[in-house]
Parts: structure tokens; C-alpha cells; sequence
């Protein structure tokens, strides 16, 4: 179970171009629909809290996901497998980037990874709506937090404390 | 993140130049992997090997593996409890708008010409109706842009 963790987010880490929420369709894939380690609400959940709380989506949900498995080893393989990827690419291949980040086919691979990120983000949110969004109050809700973050300045953990400690008074959802 | 990494590495410790922070932009945000934890190793390896690099990237990780630590097994214990239950209730619809609404953004940014338009439509039908794994439409992605650049650089000699 412990390799089978680290060998899963060693996969995330290393398909993770993007960083952050490019990640969480990957994570999501894996994590929720492949191995069912976490339902969609739990993947939600872990999100939220990756947002309130300082530091990378990648490692947080790692850490989370090791731990429900596989208690504290788990999250140190989860962890561990999530960073691996970066840290051999890096230490390998910096100097390779640096010298050809002028060439156009190097900036080609960009080009086209730009676009798919984007689609892999908007893919993760509609996957995670499709999931968890099931009364009608519930996508209003999703509505107009959408209108506020879009059209406002108002920042992200505000607004998911917002939510959060509206329901808790209210008991909307 | 970035603006604090800049803080902390160039103006405050002299570890390296303006020049230098833009480079180690273009590598931790081309490999894969969160951007801070990229910018951390290429830092500690550029200073001290290895060991920087180790060092560098255990410090990235620790504070944010210690607090989700903390938070899962408060969670697991309280998982039952009614008001947590209604807590994030409450926050999915927020957390799903969020998401959408970086990608959106970020779309706006990213998508500027037909190519990415209808690259980007493609692999969004390609997710979410044929759910291909994330993994093939990055490296279709990938392979789409380097012969894109290609046909791009032929037609331009051709023209000239």
C-alpha cells in the first residue's frame, strides 16, 4: 500500500505542469476515480482546507490522502512521492531548460500545455460540481460565490470561511 | 508566493540576482510540480548541491505537511460533528466557484489565438464526455505545440 501511494503521487508530481489547480484533475482522476481513497465530497473538502491553509494544493492533499490511508507513514510516502519528481527534474535538468528556453520548439511544448491546463481546470471544477452540487439551493450558492470572486476583490479564504460559517448559522445546504 | 520568495532570496539574503530570479522562474515554472516547492530546490541546489537542495525542499514542505498533519487527525476525530458537517456543507459550492473561476481567468490569459481556443475546447470534451486521463491530454498538449511551432517556422520561411 505504501509503494502504491508513493507510486500515485509520483505520477501527480510528475504530469503536474501547471502547478496548483492544473494539478487537481490529475489528483481527482487518481485519487477519486481510480483507486476511490477519497468520495468526491471528501476530494472538495481536502481542497477547501489546502485553500485556508498555507502551502502547495499538491503536498497538502498528499499529506491528507497518506494519512487516511496509511496513517503517519503515509503521508511521509505520499508526501515524499509528490515531491520526488520536481526535485530529480530540477537538480537534472535546470541547466538544460536555461540554455534552451529560446528555442522554439521548447516554447512550443508551452504553448500547447497552456491551453490543456486551462481545460483541465475549468474539467476539474464541472467534474467536481456534477458531484457534489445536487439541490437547486446548492448551485445558487455556487453562482453567486462564482459572481463574487469573479467580479470582486474579495479574497478566496474569506470567501470559503464565508460560505463555510454561513451553513453553519443557517443551515442552508 | 512568488513575490515573498523574491523578498526573501533576493533583496533580503543576496542569494541571487533579479537576472538569476527570472531564469529560476522560466525552470520551476516549466517542470512539473507546485512552483514554491520548484522554486525551493532549484535554490538550495544552486547554493549547496545536494544537500541545499534536500535541505531547501524539506523546509519547503514541512510547515504546510505538519499543519494538514494536525488538521487530518482533528478532522478524523470530529468528522461526526454536526457543525463541521454544516461547515463544509457551506463551503463546496464556494470552493467549486473558485476553481471555476481561476480557470476562467486564467483562460483569459492563456487563450489568444484559435489554436489555444480550440485546443482548449478539444481537451475540455476530451476530459469530461470520452474521459481520457489527464496524463494523455497533457502529453497530446505537449506534442500538439511542438509540431504547431514547427509548421509555424516552415510557413515563415516559405513566406520570406
Amino acid at each position: 500500500m505504501l509503494w502504491l501511494l508513493f507510486k500515485t503521487f509520483f505520477l501527480i508530481g510528475l504530469f503536474g505542469f501547471g502547478g496548483g489547480y492544473a494539478m487537481l484533475p490529475l489528483i481527482q482522476k487518481e485519487i477519486v476515480f481510480k483507486h476511490a481513497w477519497l468520495t468526491a465530497q471528501q476530494f472538495a473538502d481536502i481542497i477547501a482546507v489546502a485553500e485556508i491553509t498555507p502551502g502547495p494544493i499538491a503536498i497538502n492533499t498528499a499529506t491528507y490522502v497518506g494519512y487516511q490511508i496509511a496513517g503517519l507513514t503515509g503521508s511521509v510516502f505520499a508526501t515524499l512521492g509528490v515531491v520526488a519528481p520536481s526535485f530529480i527534474l530540477i537538480a537534472t535538468l535546470a541547466n538544460i531548460v536555461l540554455k534552451n528556453k529560446n528555442n522554439p520548439y521548447f516554447q512550443g511544448v508551452f504553448r500547447g500545455l497552456r491551453p490543456i491546463v486551462v481545460a483541465l481546470i475549468i474539467g476539474a471544477a464541472i467534474n467536481l460540481g456534477l458531484n457534489t452540487i445536487s439541490t437547486a439551493s446548492s448551485l445558487i450558492l455556487t453562482l453567486i460565490a462564482l459572481a463574487l470572486f469573479s467580479l470582486t476583490k474579495i479574497h478566496p479564504i474569506i470567501l470559503l470561511l464565508g460560505f463555510g460559517f454561513l451553513n453553519v448559522f443557517s443551515g442552508i445546504l | 508566493m512568488l513575490p515573498l520568495i523574491e523578498q526573501e532570496v533576493v533583496t533580503q539574503h543576496n542569494w541571487m540576482s533579479e537576472e538569476e530570479f527570472i531564469d529560476m522562474l522560466a525552470i520551476t515554472q516549466s517542470a512539473p510540480g507546485p512552483v514554491a516547492v520548484n522554486a525551493a530546490i532549484f535554490i538550495g541546489y544552486k547554493m549547496m548541491g545536494l544537500t541545499g537542495a534536500i535541505v531547501a525542499l524539506l523546509g519547503a514542505i514541512i510547515p504546510s505537511f505538519t499543519i494538514i498533519l494536525l488538521l487530518a487527525t482533528f478532522l478524523a476525530a470530529q468528522s461526526e460533528h454536526y457543525y463541521l458537517q454544516r461547515f463544509f456543507a457551506g463551503v463546496r459550492p464556494a470552493i467549486i466557484a473558485l476553481i471555476l473561476g481561476v480557470g476562467l481567468k486564467t483562460g483569459r490569459k492563456v487563450i489568444r489565438s484559435s489554436f489555444s481556443l480550440v485546443l482548449g475546447i478539444s481537451a475540455l470534451i476530451l476530459l469530461l464526455v470520452l474521459d481520457l486521463h489527464p496524463i494523455l491530454l497533457i502529453l497530446l498538449g505537449a506534442l500538439l505545440g511542438v509540431l504547431y511551432s514547427y509548421w509555424h517556422k516552415k510557413r515563415a520561411k516559405e513566406v520570406s
